[in-house]
């Protein structure tokens, strides 16, 4: 077995994995009251709920490894904007429904095999958290994927949405393959899986949906990134100041 | 540790394990195989109880709800959350699944499909009827364990536990 990660890595590594899903799980939940119709309205919130709840362990995780006396509360709604590190996939706005599925598609095509492999990993209770989100986002991938299926083979108009869909987020898919210094040590400690074999499940996936749904896989010419390192779009600002709003304006507020 | 011994372990275990699921009341967290263990360490007895699932607005509920049932049978009580194994819904107990489907939900299949198949059918029994003549409505339901069907045999929708 290989020899646990450094502190500092680990906890970089983990924040960025909860804030992928709590800002996704936050563009989710825009949906709640919006939705084309009364089961979509049910399963947009209850993915929200998947990934808002998987933040919330990884970010409890984050503040006991770092032992400074900070809560998941202070991770998730009192930093600065540069201070999350997600991937900008996620905070990409909803636009429409195809652009919210295909997104949620492409997210959830990585945390599988992701999970699956630090379910098998070094870290305890990082092994615990994937255990329970592997089974969560398996569902997200055959909701999305279906919808995908759906869209894509469907009418001229929808068929049309979900090109533009891929169009415009395709570029932003190859930050979440990224490997930087902090995951480099995660896999060298065995805590997260080597990025090959996941990089090999996340495209056959996403061909094997593609296929189905009569939708070509891009080539991409100008990939975007710069969420890892605290870079992101316009949109984000307008994310935080409603995530964070309430601890903003009544600070300390508790359920 | 002279005190552990007057800890009656058996007597704490019976409380824990009796204590009903807020969402599904007609369950105990026994029902359930959310209650891992009881332990008595010194003076406290310590429950640990693993989550449904990762959003479950319901843990902190249960998690509460086992330290006042505990606390007013008179033990001085912990509660821990346990993540690892996680839980799965092959843990739901036969008597779980049968107060399930009397109050009309039908009970988790016992295999994992693959997520990598679309479209895939789950035969699901009604609750009501008992026919296998049903039909996916929804793969969310009304809480994140529930999917919502519908009979076509006798036309009552009802909600499926989802194998997790
Ligand atoms: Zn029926």
């Amino acid at each position: 077995m290989a020899t646990s990660a450094n502190t500092e890595d680990l906890i970089r590594v983990v924040v960025q994995i909860a804030d992928d899903h709590l800002i996704l799980g936050h563009r989710l939940s825009e949906w709640c009251g919006h939705a084309p119709m009364l089961e979509e309205d049910l399963s947009m919130p209850n993915m929200a709920l998947d990934l808002v709840g998987q933040s919330r362990a990884l970010y409890s995780y984050a503040a006991q490894l770092e032992n400074k006396g900070r809560s998941e509360d202070d991770f998730a709604y009192l930093r600065k904007d540069r201070e999350y590190t997600n991937c900008l996939l996620v905070e990409r706005p909803n636009t429409d429904f195809a652009h919210t599925m295909l997104k949620q598609f492409y997210f959830a095509a990585f945390m599988h095999p992701f999970w699956q492999g630090v379910k098998n990993g070094s870290d305890e209770t990082l092994r615990g958290i994937a255990g329970k989100a592997e089974k969560e986002i398996g569902y997200h991938i055959r909701h999305a994927g279906e919808w995908i299926v759906r869209l894509g083979d469907g009418t001229d108009e929808s068929a049309e949405r979900m090109a533009d869909a891929i169009d415009a987020l395709h570029p932003y898919t190859s930050e979440l393959l990224e490997v930087d210094d902090a995951r480099q040590s995660c896999i060298a400690a065995g805590v997260i899986p080597e990025i090959g074999p996941i990089q090999a499940q996340w495209n056959a996936t996403i061909h094997n949906v593609f296929t189905q749904a009569k939708l070509n896989v891009p080539e991409v010419d100008f990939p975007q990134q710069g969420g890892r390192t605290g870079h992101h779009t316009e949109d984000f600002g307008f994310l935080l100041t409603e995530l964070q709003y309430m601890q903003r304006t009544y600070p300390g507020a508790q359920w | 540790m002279s005190n552990a011994e007057t800890i009656d372990l058996e007597a704490a275990r019976a409380v824990a394990v009796n204590v009903c699921d807020p969402e599904l009341p007609f369950l105990t967290l026994g029902d359930l195989g959310i209650l891992r263990s009881v332990e008595v360490h010194g003076t406290t007895v310590i429950a640990k109880v693993s989550p449904t699932y990762s959003g479950c607005p319901a843990l902190d509920v249960i998690e509460q709800s086992v330290h006042d049932a505990l606390a007013q049978a008179g033990f001085n009580a912990r509660v821990e959350r346990m993540m690892t194994p996680p839980w799965t819904t092959d843990w739901i107990t036969e008597e779980g699944r049968r107060k399930l489907e009397a109050n009309g939900i039908a009970p988790p299949g016992n295999t994992q499909t693959d997520k990598n198949i679309l479209f895939a059918k789950t035969a699901v029994c009604c609750p009501q009827c008992k026919s296998e003549n049903t039909i996916k409505i929804s793969e969310f339901g009304s809480t994140p364990c529930k999917a919502q069907y519908q009979c076509n045999s006798c036309s009552e929708p009802f909600d499926y536990f989802k194998c997790h």
